[in-house]
């Protein structure tokens, strides 16, 4: 791959039918960059991001990820990709150390890798309370960060958020974002869905999707320079409105 | 295989943290068979009865002897006028009257022929039937007794005997009917909800984005419901032996292939039923409507298929348990081999094959 990306998509387009989801999208994704995927609910944010990990099958155009293609090569893609969901799903009836036991598992990480990531997490996160309680127990915060160490357990090239913070409180989201920078610094690709502009503004460069294009793609201050726009905000609304 | 292990061991964590699916795996099955051997019973027993004897002369008195004799009829009053007949069916006290015509012996002995009215409660109709053979049977051995110095030319004597559950038993019926509703409930049901319940709490997305392969998270999932199906079946078999007093005939050899056989039927009819429903309460609704009422109405467990109309009676043979049933009468009672029933489990294999290529098939559109 050139110029060290490690995700580039060309025309990439999903159909259900007569309804075009994603339309001809082209963007690249550069290694230990958090790029920022931006959009209204319903814009194609989401069947644009599975179509990256391997789980919906484009109708045309070409993608790379992390040096696979998603036509041919989704097992492989999966393999080096962390995912984590809008609704942190870790299971709520086993305790967080079976969570952790359990994803790295299915990953294929030995037992002795696991019990040190384990122990690592526990350290930095300061879980030692609670790596025995139930999933289920614990405030929404806890599960957001467990979650999404847990999509970091196999050391993945990228991994996908899709709209991680939704529910959080604005402190508990801010500690999430440092997390997200340390991962960016380890040299993980960070790939993100949000609707919280004030987010897009933490974000090395973001692309907005409207009606299933790629309507803008910068860095957020170029951006507002472009719009013409004091915050990030209002050059959503400028470009949404067209 | 590794990952595949922790995987199942994440199942059983599951399912044995959930008090309600202990309850429906365990709990159910227990209380069902004991419900049906003990409670729900086809047998005639000390059934309450009136007289309404208008002869009142030797004869009659012989003939209620006999049935107050027996064990079926207790007989708990007698009246004396037409009027009482309606009471006493109305009060609820009694299930059958029995009216002995006036001049009873008189007209056996003078017109050689004397009635006898069973008047029977039919608003259960099965009982009234019962009731009515049972009388019948009654009155038939006295007349015989008392025709035995008599010569008839022309005799067709009817000698019965019941084969295979010669004391007529209803749980014996009952046994292999329950165990196939069970094992189906278990299996089906308990598997398309677990399945859904992934779907429904965005685990199944992670899943799928994992490295594991849709394959191998279905079988993953399924593989601990098989396990305590199995368990299940041991336990209805052990319990219809030793407190029903069931016998088995045939192979148990047999038995447990053939209930594994239907244990993987129902698990692909699960999976199949979870592959359309997006949510646990659809996938349970489903589950109970279309299958489980369809399995007990129409396998013959409870109705017999061939008094069925002729539409329900094409449309029973698509219930894999009216099938599972026939095997397992077959192997419990008639102690047959698989040289008999060989068809049947043709057919149930041939119903797995199809529900998980339609699974396979409808998983597939779901990705595209």
């Amino acid at each position: 791959m050139k110029n060290n990306n490690v995700i580039e998509v060309e025309n990439l387009t999903k159909k259900f039918g007569d309804f075009i989801a994603v339309n001809a999208i082209t963007f690249e994704v550069k290694k230990g960059e958090i790029f920022g995927f931006l959009g209204a609910n319903g814009a194609g944010k989401t069947t644009a991001m599975k179509m990256l990990i391997g789980i919906s099958k484009p109708t045309s155009g070409s993608a790379k990820v992390a040096g696979f293609d998603v036509f041919t090569n989704t097992e492989d893609i999966k393999k080096n990709i962390g995912y984590m969901s809008q609704k942190f799903a870790l299971y709520d009836d086993l305790t967080v150390k079976e969570n952790i036991t359990f994803f790295g598992g299915i990953y294929g990480l030995s037992r002795k890798k696991i019990e040190e990531k384990r122990q690592l997490l526990v350290e930095e996160l300061g879980l030692q309370n609670i790596v025995n309680e139930l999933v289920g127990a614990l405030p929404l915060g806890w599960k957001q960060k467990i979650s999404f160490s847990v999509a970091l357990l196999h050391e993945p090239k990228i991994v996908f958020l899709d709209e991680p913070t939704g529910g959080v409180d604005p402190i508990t989201r801010r500690q999430f974002w440092e997390m997200i920078y340390k991962a960016s610094n380890n040299g993980t690709t960070v790939f993100v869905t949000t609707h919280y502009m004030d987010e897009a503004e933490y974000c090395d460069r973001v692309s907005i999707m409207v009606e299933g294009k790629i309507e803008a793609l910068d860095s957020p201050k170029k951006l507002k320079e472009k719009y013409n726009a004091d915050n990030m905000n209002e050059v959503f609304l400028k470009l949404a409105r067209g | 295989m590794k990952r595949f292990i922790g995987f199942v061991k994440k199942e059983f964590y599951h399912i044995f943290r959930d008090k309600r699916s202990l309850f429906i795996l365990f709990g159910m099955p227990i209380a069902q068979i004991l419900l049906f051997g003990f409670a729900i019973t086809n047998e005639i027993n000390n059934v309450d009865i009136a007289i309404f004897d208008k002869s009142n002369d030797a004869t009659t008195q012989e003939i209620i002897h006999k049935i107050a004799a027996s064990k079926y009829f207790s007989i708990k009053q007698h009246i004396t006028n037409e009027a009482e007949i309606e009471t006493v069916f109305q009060k609820g006290k009694v299930l059958a009257v029995l009216v002995f015509e006036k001049d009873f012996k008189k007209n056996l002995t003078k017109e050689n022929s004397a009635k006898v009215y069973i008047i029977t409660d039919a608003t259960d109709p099965n009982t009234a039937n019962s009731i009515t053979n049972y009388i019948s049977a009654i009155i038939g051995s006295y007349r015989q007794e008392i025709n035995k110095n008599v010569n008839f030319e022309y005799q067709i004597e009817t000698k019965s005997r019941m084969v295979y559950n010669p004391e007529l038993k209803s749980v014996f019926m009952f046994v292999p009917g329950v165990m196939t509703i069970i094992l189906m409930l278990v299996s089906a049901m308990m598997t398309s909800i677990s399945i859904t319940r992934e779907k429904e709490l965005g685990t199944m997305e992670i899943l799928l984005v994992s490295p594991l392969k849709p394959f191998q998270v279905i079988v993953g999932k399924v593989i601990p419901y098989i396990f305590l199906s199995i368990i299940n079946a041991i336990v209805i078999v052990l319990l219809s032996i030793f407190i029903f007093k069931m016998p088995i005939q045939g192979s148990l050899f047999l038995l447990a292939l053939e209930s594994v056989l239907f244990i993987i039927t129902s698990l692909s009819l699960g999976i199949l039923i979870s592959t359309v429903s997006a949510t646990q309460q659809t996938a349970m609704m489903i589950s109970l409507m279309g299958l489980m009422l369809p399995t007990i109405l129409l396998s013959g467990f409870i109705f017999p298929i061939s008094s069925m109309p002729l539409v329900l009676q094409a449309i029973s043979n698509i219930i894999p348990a009216k099938w599972f049933i026939i095997i397992l009468k077959g192997i419990m009672l008639k102690g047959v081999g698989l040289y008999f029933i060989w068809k049947e489990t043709l057919i149930l294999a041939g119903m797995t094959l199809f529900f998980i290529a339609l699974s396979v098939k409808k998983y597939k559109i779901r990705l595209e």
